[in-house]
C-alpha cells in the first residue's frame, strides 16, 4: 500500500498548477444557471482549453486523441483543478465520462475517430437518452422502438430527464429493436444526431428552478445503422459498460469539491457564531471524516482499475451510495450553519442543497445500487 | 500510487488468519465463552483465563514484534502490516490485550515474544489487568467493573492516559475487521435461511441492511489502511470514527438479519456487539476526534489561504 506519488507524477501536479495559475483569471464569468447556449459555450471554451494545453482525455488511449495516462494522473488532474476552482465538467459530462469511454471501448475504429476528438477538442456535446417516462429504475422496459429501413433505423418513442438536451449535438440513445426478445435481449445503443428532423426537445424544470433537462420526443428520427455501438440487440452489456463509468469515475472530482466547500463552512461558522453550538461543530468534524475516508475510497479504486486495467466495477455502486448521502449531509449542514439564511436562494449554498437532492436519484437510485451491492458483490438471490 | 495490498502484504494477512482459525477457531471461541456443562446461565459466566499457549504462539508468529526493527529482533515491518494483523484478530475475536502486549514489544521484557502478558491504561479503562504480567499507565484506584464483554474483562481507572494514536489505529483495525466478519455472517445467514418459500436474502429489507454493511466496512477500511500508511493523527482519527462505526452498526444489522437466533447466546453476533461496544470506549472516544477533525477544517482554510 502506497500513497505517494512518483517523482513524474509530482512534476506534472507542479506543471499543472503552474499552468491553472495562469488561464484561471483570464477566464470570463461563469455564464446564469438558465442561460443553456452561454453555458454550452463556457464549458466548451474551458474543454478548448485544457485540449490545446494537452490536459484533454489525459487517461484515453492514445490512438484516440487521448493522452494514455494512468488513472492517477488522472486522478491528479481532477484533485488539482478541483482545488484551482477551475470550471465544471458541466455540458461535457456525457461525452466525457461516459459516452465518449464507452465508445472508446466499444466503438469500432471509424466511430472511435468520428466521435472521440470533438468531444476532446470541445466542439461536441453529447446527452444521454436512456430513462423514459415508463423505464427508469426498471431501464430494461424502455419502450422507444427502432425498426430497420435500408441503412437507416427509423427511431420512435420519448426520453426524459435528460440533461443537456437542449444543446446537445449527440445522444447516447438507447432503442427497442427486438420486441418479440426477451427484455435485456432486443436493446441497441445508437448515436443519435440531435439535429436530426423529427425530434423535439421540451425542457422541464427541476426543482431548482432551473431548466437542468429536458423531454425528448423523437417522431420517424432516422439513424444511421452505421451509428450502432455493438451489434444490434446487444445494447444491454453496451450499457452496463456505460453505467459502470457513469457510477465508476464520474464523481471524483466532486469529492474533492465538497471537502473545499467544507472547509468554507467551517469559516462561515467562525464567523457567524455557530461555531460556538457543539453538536453542529461535531457533524463538521465527522463530515471531515467522511469525505477523508470518501477520498481514500476513490484513490482505492482509482489504483485497483490501475492494476486490473478497463472498465471500473462495482466499487462504483459502493461509492456513489455512499457519497450521494454524504453529499445530502454536507448541504443539510450548510443550511444549519448559515440559519435562516438557509432559505435564501440568492445563497450558492442553499442552490446546492437543492440539486445535492438530485444524487440518490440520478445515475441509479440508492435502492437499485443497494440491489445491486448485495446482488452481484455479495452475491444475494434475486429477488421475485 | 498504488493503494492496494502488496503479495507480501496479502500473504502475511493470509498467514494470520491461517494461524486464527487454527489456533482459535469457533470451537475454541465457544469453548472460552460458554459455561462447562451444567453450570449457569450464559450471561452470568464468569470470564475465562487468558490463554498463555496461544499468547506465546503469536508471540512466536511475529504478531507482537512485528514492528520492531530486525536488529532489536522483530520483524520489521510497518503501520500497514500491523493493521492487517489485527484486522484478522478482530475478525477472529481474539481476546487479551493485544493492542497493549503489541505496544510493548521491545520495552517491557518478553512482550515481543508472547511471554509476558502487557495491559494498559487505554482511555479510561484497562483490559485483562488481573491476567497481566506487566501494567503500564496509572492503575491506582482501578476499580473492576462487570464487564459486557464476556471476553474482555475490564478495569476502570480515575486517570485517563493520554491518547495513543497508534493504539487508536489498532483499535480501529479490529473494529473492521469485526465489521467485515458480521457484514459475511449476515450474507451468509440471508443466503440460507427461508421464509416465505424463499431465502430471506431475496428479500429487498433484508439486502439493503447487508449492502448498507458493505458499504460501511468498504469506506472504513479505505479510512484505516490510509490512516497506516500516513501515520497521521487526523487520519487516524477519521479511521476510528468510521472503523467504530461499521463495527457497531454492523453487528447490529447482522443481530437484526438472523431474527431470534441472533438475540441467543448461541450466536456469535452478540459478542461481536460486545467487544465492539468496549473497543469504542478505548481512547479519547468520538467527541474528541470529531473536535480535532472540526478544527483541522479551520486549519486546512488557512493552510489553503481563502
Ligand atoms: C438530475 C437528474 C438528471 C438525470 N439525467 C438523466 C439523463 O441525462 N439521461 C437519462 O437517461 N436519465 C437521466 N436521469 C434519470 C434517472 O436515471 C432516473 O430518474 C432514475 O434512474 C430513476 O428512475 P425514475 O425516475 O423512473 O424513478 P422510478 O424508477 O419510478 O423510481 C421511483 C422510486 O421507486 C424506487 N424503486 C424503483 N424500482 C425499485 C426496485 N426494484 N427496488 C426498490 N426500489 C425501487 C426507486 O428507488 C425510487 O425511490 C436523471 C435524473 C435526475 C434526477
Amino acid at each position: 500500500m502506497d500513497l505517494s506519488y512518483s517523482d513524474e507524477d509530482e512534476e506534472f501536479r507542479a506543471r499543472l498548477r503552474e499552468w491553472l495559475g495562469e488561464v484561471l483569471p483570464g477566464l470570463p464569468p461563469k455564464p446564469s444557471a438558465d442561460d443553456w447556449p452561454a453555458r454550452r459555450a463556457y464549458d466548451l471554451g474551458w474543454q478548448r482549453l485544457l485540449y490545446d494545453a494537452g490536459y484533454a482525455g489525459l487517461h484515453w488511449p492514445v490512438e484516440v486523441g487521448g493522452r494514455g495516462a494512468t488513472p492517477t494522473r488522472h486522478l491528479i488532474f481532477l484533485e488539482e483543478t478541483e482545488k484551482a476552482g477551475a470550471p465544471y465538467v458541466g455540458a461535457n459530462f456525457v461525452g466525457l465520462l461516459h459516452a465518449g469511454p464507452t465508445i472508446a471501448a466499444e466503438g469500432s475504429a471509424g466511430q472511435r475517430a468520428r466521435w472521440l476528438p470533438p468531444v476532446l477538442r470541445g466542439e461536441e456535446v453529447w446527452c444521454q437518452g436512456f430513462s423514459e417516462p415508463d423505464a427508469g429504475s426498471d431501464l430494461a422496459s424502455l419502450r422507444t422502438r427502432a425498426r430497420r429501413d435500408g441503412d437507416d433505423y427509423v427511431v420512435s418513442g420519448s426520453k426524459i430527464w435528460t440533461s443537456h438536451a437542449e444543446v446537445a449535438d449527440w445522444c447516447e440513445l438507447l432503442v427497442r429493436t427486438d420486441a418479440k426478445a426477451p427484455r435485456h435481449r432486443g436493446i441497441t445503443w445508437l448515436a443519435m444526431p440531435m439535429d436530426a428532423p423529427g425530434i423535439t426537445v421540451r425542457p422541464l424544470r427541476t426543482l431548482a428552478g432551473s431548466a437542468e433537462f429536458a423531454e425528448v420526443f423523437l417522431d420517424e428520427v432516422r439513424v444511421p445503422v452505421a451509428n450502432r455501438v455493438g451489434e444490434e440487440n446487444d445494447g444491454w452489456r453496451v450499457t452496463m459498460v456505460t453505467l459502470s463509468f457513469e457510477r465508476g469515475t464520474a464523481f471524483v472530482g466532486e469529492v474533492v469539491a465538497c471537502r473545499r466547500v467544507l472547509g468554507e463552512l467551517a469559516r462561515e461558522a467562525r464567523k457567524n457564531g455557530r461555531w460556538d453550538d457543539v453538536p453542529l461543530r461535531r457533524r463538521l468534524g465527522r463530515l471531515n471524516a467522511e469525505f477523508r475516508a470518501l477520498w481514500r475510497l476513490t484513490q482505492w479504486n482509482v489504483s485497483e482499475s490501475e492494476r486490473v486495467g478497463g472498465v471500473p466495477g462495482m466499487g462504483g455502486s459502493v461509492f456513489k451510495l455512499r457519497y450521494s448521502q454524504a453529499r445530502q449531509e454536507l448541504y443539510d449542514t450548510a443550511a444549519e450553519v448559515l440559519g435562516p439564511e438557509g432559505l435564501d436562494l440568492g445563497r450558492e449554498w442553499t442552490v446546492d442543497r437543492l440539486s445535492s437532492l438530485s444524487y440518490t436519484i440520478a445515475a441509479g437510485t440508492s435502492q437499485i445500487q443497494r440491489n445491486i451491492v448485495a446482488e452481484r458483490i455479495l452475491g444475494l438471490p434475486k429477488g421475485r | 500510487m498504488d493503494f492496494q495490498l502488496t503479495d507480501d502484504q496479502r500473504a502475511l494477512r493470509a498467514g494470520v488468519r491461517e494461524l486464527l482459525v487454527r489456533r482459535f477457531g469457533r470451537e475454541r471461541l465457544r469453548a472460552a465463552v460458554d459455561p462447562p456443562e451444567g453450570e449457569g446461565s450464559g450471561g452470568r459466566v464468569a470470564v475465562g483465563g487468558l490463554d498463555r499457549a496461544l499468547w506465546r504462539e503469536l508471540g512466536e508468529a511475529g504478531f507482537f514484534a512485528l514492528r520492531l526493527p530486525e536488529e532489536r529482533g522483530g520483524v520489521g515491518l510497518g503501520l500497514p502490516e500491523a493493521v492487517l494483523a489485527f484486522e484478522e484478530a478482530g475478525r477472529a475475536l481474539l481476546p487479551g490485550p493485544l493492542v497493549a502486549t503489541h505496544l510493548a514489544a521491545g520495552e517491557v521484557p518478553g512482550a515481543a515474544t508472547g511471554e509476558c502478558v502487557v495491559a494498559a491504561v487505554d482511555g479510561t479503562l484497562v483490559e485483562w489487568l488481573d491476567e497481566a504480567d506487566a501494567v503500564r499507565g496509572d492503575v491506582t484506584g482501578a476499580v473492576a467493573l462487570r464487564s459486557v464483554d464476556p471476553l474482555t474483562p475490564l478495569h476502570r481507572v480515575p486517570r485517563p492516559a493520554p491518547p495513543d494514536p497508534v493504539a487508536s489505529l489498532l483499535t480501529a483495525a479490529e473494529q473492521l475487521g469485526s465489521a467485515a466478519r458480521t457484514c459475511a455472517l449476515a450474507v451468509q445467514h440471508a443466503r440460507t435461511r427461508e421464509q416465505f418459500g424463499q431465502p430471506i436474502g431475496a428479500f429487498q429489507a433484508v439486502k439493503h441492511l447487508c449492502s448498507e454493511m458493505l458499504v460501511r466496512v468498504e469506506v472504513a477500511r479505505a479510512a484505516v489502511y490510509a490512516a497506516a500508511v500516513t501515520g497521521d493523527p487526523l487520519d487516524i482519527a477519521a479511521a476510528r470514527l468510521l472503523a467504530d462505526d461499521a463495527a457497531e452498526r454492523g453487528a447490529r444489522d447482522c443481530l437484526q438479519v438472523h431474527g431470534g437466533m441472533g438475540f441467543t447466546w448461541e450466536s456469535d453476533v452478540h459478542l461481536h456487539l460486545k467487544r465492539a461496544w468496549s473497543r469504542a470506549r478505548r481512547g479519547e472516544g468520538a467527541a474528541a476526534a470529531e473536535e480535532a477533525l472540526a478544527q483541522d477544517l479551520l486549519a486546512s482554510a488557512a493552510r489553503a489561504g481563502t
